[in-house]
């Protein structure tokens, strides 16, 4: 099928009217419904509605819809979420397809995170849910290697993806001052960005001299975990004109949950973020040629390389030369990368602050941070290892 | 952390008892399969497990650093070995008696096991 006969995709008949986001911080014993319910509040009022006109939620994990329906006052008719291939970004695509199909109107997507741990699956066994929130058949096959890794005492994602780094550096000579470039990025953006943790400025040698957590991860590939929530209202096109703010349109959306899990791709270390990009850019018109900016998963820093080769910005082994030195993806670069700090810098809103970002950049609010001239198309990638999401966003 | 057994598992999980390392072949097509499965994803054909050499090569790793469990401490040696069988036959798994600095891509491996109970977990030394 061609990509004009596509013209007709789901997601183009979704938009996100509106956006809002919590408190974030560091242990910072707020209840994680009250970080949710400050986070809905604002996306519904920014979208222009009143929390009566959402017919519709969508999340997984912490803070059950229930839960947050109960505190605000809505009656969602339609509830989406899961875990499904859209990996984080699966309640999100659940309500561009929810508005698309006339199942709901107006559907609040939230996630609330508190402190998560790094893992995709709790750290006591495979794959079954757990804090996690529903993990679907799909996702749990995905994951069918995970017994052998934890028998190896591969504990945790650092090592799971400190492996494929390792490789991509065998293959291609990827440096780790080329991941410290993302990590340098991420804290002169965080420096702009009010609502981030870190924000005091760190240069090559801070990164080269924090402690090893998993070869060749060092403290500051991680991410930092925090407390926050951040909502989207998901509305279909129609409601464009009645926004107060910029509506955000969605281009095309990919998403996999891949066979072959942590250690048996045939490509390893290329992941399911291959194919879920692959499947966005069937779904548009659009190139990585036409990104004006990119939000993309950074929970490691070497998860952002892999997907600006998998989105195609980089051919295979280039992206390690292409983050080098830090110009190309700075906010004055050709291609500003993770503009708010990322989750290495802002805070692991575990997928959800690059989405925030993504529309904040392109409604031009970005304030201190935002990109000159105005971004018109913004890629969002959430995932590493087996599971991946993305979207295309343009305004 | 030890793994379920199961009718499909149990072979590669136990065969070091008799000190072999057992891995999954197609009767059919010839093809080793790991990890195990009920049928050759490639042909559909039977698996039967069968004995490797228990040679292969780090095909990548890393050097944990972190404390992650309360019995396992730091540094220990996290790899992938490609089995010499045949290209893309993996196994995640321990390296040990080696020096960190040494652990590198392509290194050769060999399988030895470490008993417990009714497992034999197939980890790897320089060869």
């Amino acid at each position: 099928m061609s990509v004009s006969e596509r013209s007709g995709t789901f997601e183009k008949r979704a938009i996100i009217s509106g956006i809002g986001i919590s408190r974030i911080g560091r242990r910072t014993g707020v209840p994680g419904l009250d970080l949710t319910v400050d986070s809905a509040r604002a996306a519904i009022a920014d979208a222009g509605l009143v929390p009566g006109d959402v017919d519709g939620i969508a999340t997984f994990g912490e803070t059950p819809i229930d839960e947050a329906a109960g505190a605000l006052g809505i009656e969602p008719g339609y509830r989406g979420g899961g875990f499904d291939t859209g990996g984080l970004l699966s309640p999100v695509m659940s309500a561009f397809l929810a508005v698309a199909e006339g199942r709901a109107r107006h559907v609040l997507v939230y996630r609330t995170v508190r402190m998560l741990g790094g893992e995709y699956i709790p750290r006591d066994g495979p794959a079954g849910g757990g804090g996690q929130g529903e993990v679907a058949a799909g996702v749990a096959r995905a994951m069918a290697d995970m017994q052998p890794l934890l028998a190896a005492h591969a504990y945790s994602a650092v090592n799971w993806l400190g492996m494929h780094c390792q490789r991509h550096m065998y293959l291609y000579g990827t440096t780790r001052e080329q991941l410290g470039a993302l990590a340098v990025n991420s804290r002169r953006n965080a420096a702009l960005n009010p609502l981030a943790v870190y924000r005091d400025p760190i240069n090559m040698d801070d990164y080269l001299a924090a402690r090893m957590v998993s070869t060749p991860f060092g403290l500051l590939d991680c991410d930092v975990p925090v407390d926050g929530s951040i909502a989207i209202v998901v509305s279909p096109a129609d409601h464009a004109a009645d926004c107060p703010h910029r509506p955000i349109r969605v281009e095309a959306v990919g998403g996999a949950a891949g066979t072959g899990g942590w250690v048996h791709r045939p490509d390893y270390p290329k992941m399911a973020s291959v194919d879920a990009a692959a499947e966005m850019w069937g779904r548009t018109e659009l190139t990585a040629a036409d990104l004006d900016i990119a939000e993309l998963y950074d929970g490691f820093t070497f998860l952002t390389l892999a997907w600006l080769e998998a989105l195609g910005v980089c051919g295979d082994g280039e992206s390690g030369p292409f983050v080098e030195g830090g110009s190309r993806i700075a906010l004055d670069g050709a291609l500003p990368v993770n503009t708010y700090g990322g989750q290495l810098s802002a805070g692991r809103m575990h997928g959800y602050w690059v989405l925030h970002e993504a529309c904040v950049q392109l409604r031009g609010d970005g304030g201190a941070r935002q990109v000159r001239p105005q971004p018109e198309v913004a890629v969002v990638s959430v995932g590493g290892g087996p599971i991946a999401g993305c979207v295309l966003l343009t305004r | 952390m030890l793994p379920t057994l199961t009718p499909r598992n149990r072979a590669f999980w136990t065969g070091g008892a008799s000190g072999q390392l057992l891995i999954q072949r197609c009767a059919a097509c010839g093809r080793w399969i790991h990890p195990p499965d009920d049928r050759c994803p490639a042909c559909g054909g039977e698996l039967r497990a069968e004995p490797v050499s228990g040679r292969g090569t780090v095909f990548t790793f890393t050097v944990n650093a972190h404390q992650f469990h309360p019995d396992v401490p730091p540094p220990n040696l996290i790899a992938i070995v490609e089995l010499a069988e045949q290209d893309d036959l993996r196994i995640p798994t321990d390296i040990v008696d080696c020096e960190p600095a040494g652990l590198r891509c392509g290194l050769p491996v060999r399988v030895l096991f470490e008993r417990h109970g009714e497992i034999f977990y197939p980890l790897f030394e320089p060869a």
